[in-house]
């Protein structure tokens, strides 16, 4: 394990907001290590006449059509929430967000 | 409100060291689209629906529930691309953008990173000046967060799983005005196409600013993103403030000072911006293709097929009312600025034959009425009258069986009772009169006791009449025939008095 592998691992922890302790963090840097490694090896191969793929499967083009079904219950919604009022999903405060 | 002064070249001088700042805006919009359902499922969704009543197992990111896409939202988008004018790809496909947020469920936003559906188009501004997008991608949106009701964050998944666009131009724009164009013609081209209502308050159009500023002649500097804009006029003042800042940050010398790279949240009220997060916190997305969706193939046909469904766009609308109908560019502006209100427009111009009195009666009449408190109707959709009415209307004012002013009488009328215009002559009297007889006698009621405007008509003046216009008008409420009257007053003044 190098020490760029111990650095991903923990900034892959950080963005995942997992809480590694050093133990941790070296084990995983280990396997992490052996992963990337892996790819590299992958990155090696010649695919200039490979078409890219993006999925398993040789499926495209699967659509539906733009017609509404029954939304769930809001009962059945809510009922495995950890904490819920009935309306909302109620969730530790959290300012700020994304878009 | 600036240390500031624009000048009629680009850039904005500093009146404290004389220098010119060049500004340099880029607009990131997303759009909701008009789809009956979400993205991935089969949900609906409706602003302002009662919370957590519209998801699924798909939207709500239940274990193995796999999302398929909506081939109407791809539909709209390709329209979108061609009224644009951008490049629809033959290939395009989804990736997840990963990051946390209670509004978030899967944990990763299905959006499009580097093959989006759609490159390039744009959008040319009223000055000739082109405003060039750099894409158009498909994406997921968001849920809601609620963080002012108590101690907790409430959140909504309802809009979780919306069909958005989102649309990012090239750092082409200049001035808060130009931002403020942009952003005007483009919802007016994607209500036009019937992809999205555009509407701000409701959220189903967002829009994120990218602004720098740099002496002229120099390179670009630093970029600052806004957020939190919730109008246009938001979108404006807040680039005018950001502008500022950044110039005074510049002028301070203190490098401390300078504008670093950063998120700003807009605040309305004190009109000033504050940090939301650093380019250190900047998140690292770590995009990567969602595996649980295949390609999609955008076949020239189907492209094709999306394209010949557009409508006429407002520019070429506009450019049409001046030469076809010889409207000015203000009233053929107005008049195309909703869909709705244009083929109201046309609609009428075809019943009553005559454009110039049709845009007169709407951007006038119609519209005044229409942002009248005191009447219900608040857009053209929701007219109590058609345009076959307003035709009669102006009909009837053409062929002087009421006067003008009265026209504007019975306009009202019909907003109030939505009663056709002949109805409402006919039961308000307001059929103007012509009748000898009947205008004699208010002409002489009207000359009673006015021996001054007598003697001037006597001496000459045959303009003093005027004077006596008004009391016969309101005698006959309004329906005199004001060019009878006049004749008639002075055959009574000049050969009987």
């Amino acid at each position: 394990m190098t020490q760029s592998d111990l650095d991903i691992v923990k900034k892959t922890a950080k963005l995942a907001r997992l809480e590694l302790g050093e133990a941790e963090a070296a084990k995983f840097g280990e396997q992490f290590g052996r992963i990337l490694h892996a790819f590299e090896k992958l990155a090696k191969l010649d695919v200039a006449n490979v078409e890219p793929m993006t999925g398993a499967t040789a499926l495209s083009d699967v659509v539906r059509d733009d017609r509404s079904k029954p939304s769930l219950a809001r009962e059945r919604v809510l009922a495995n929430a950890p904490k819920q009022d009935g309306e909302y999903y109620d969730v530790p405060k959290t300012v700020g967000g994304e878009s | 409100m600036s240390p500031t002064t624009s000048a009629p070249a680009i850039g904005v001088v500093s009146k404290k060291t004389g220098v010119r700042w060049i500004p340099v805006i880029g607009l990131e919009v997303h759009c909701q689209l008009k789809t009956e359902t979400k993205l991935f499922c089969s949900c609906r969704y409706e602003f302002g629906a009662s919370p957590n009543t519209l998801t699924c197992p798909v939207c709500t990111a239940q274990p193995g529930a796999l999302p398929v896409l909506n081939r109407e939202a791809l539909a709209l988008a390709v329209r979108v691309a061609g009224a644009l004018g951008a490049d629809v790809a033959a290939r395009t496909k989804f990736d997840r953008k990963n990051y946390f947020y209670c509004d978030l469920p899967k944990g990763y936003q299905i959006s499009q990173y580097d093959q989006p559906f759609c490159t390039g188009g744009g959008v040319t501004l009223a000055s000739g000046k082109r405003v060039r997008l750099v894409r158009i991608h498909l994406e997921e949106d968001a849920g809601k967060a609620i963080h002012d009701r108590g101690d907790m964050t409430l959140v909504d998944l309802n809009r979780a799983g919306v069909p958005l666009i989102e649309s990012v131009t090239h750092a082409d724009m200049q001035t808060s005005d130009e931002a403020y164009e942009y952003l005007t013609a483009l919802k007016e081209i994607l209500q036009y196409v019937g992809a999205s209502d555009c509407d701000m308050e409701k959220g189903s159009l967002r829009c994120d600013v990218n602004v720098s500023v740099h002496p002229e002649g120099e390179g670009w500097r630093t970029k600052v993103e806004l957020k939190n804009l919730n109008s246009f006029k938001n979108v404006k003042d807040a680039i005018e403030h950001e502008i500022e800042r950044q110039i005074e940050a510049y002028e301070s010398g203190d490098k401390s000072k300078f504008p670093v790279q950063e998120t700003r949240l807009y605040d309305a009220t004190t009109q000033t911006t504050r940090t939301m997060r650093s380019k250190e916190d900047a998140h690292d997305y770590r995009y990567f293709p969602e595996p649980d969706l295949v390609p999609f193939h955008l076949d020239p046909a189907f492209v094709e097929k999306q394209r010949s469904m557009l409508p006429e766009l407002p520019a070429a609308r506009r450019a049409r009312y001046q030469s076809q109908f010889g409207l000015s560019a203000y009233d053929a502006g107005v008049l195309t600025s909703s869909r709705a209100l244009a083929d109201f427009f046309e609609t009428t111009v075809k019943l009553s034959g005559n454009p110039k009195e049709s845009a007169n009666w709407i951007a006038n009449g119609v519209l005044a009425n229409l942002s009248d408190p005191a009447i219900t109707a608040k857009s053209v959709d929701e007219l109590p009258f058609r345009a076959h009415d307003l035709a009669e209307l102006i009909e009837l004012v053409a062929n002087q069986t009421i006067h003008n002013n009265v026209g504007r009488t019975v306009l009202r009328g019909m907003f109030e009772s939505g009663k056709s215009p002949r109805q409402i002559v006919k039961e308000q009297g307001l059929e103007q009169v012509s009748d000898e007889g009947q205008l004699e006698s208010w002409c002489r009621e009207a000359l009673v006791g006015k021996d001054k405007v007598i003697a001037d008509v006597k001496a000459g003046k045959t303009k003093a009449v005027a004077a006596l216009m008004g009391p016969v008008m309101k005698a006959s409420k309004g329906s005199a025939n004001p060019q009878k009257v006049q004749e008639i007053l002075l055959r009574i003044i000049q050969t009987e008095l």
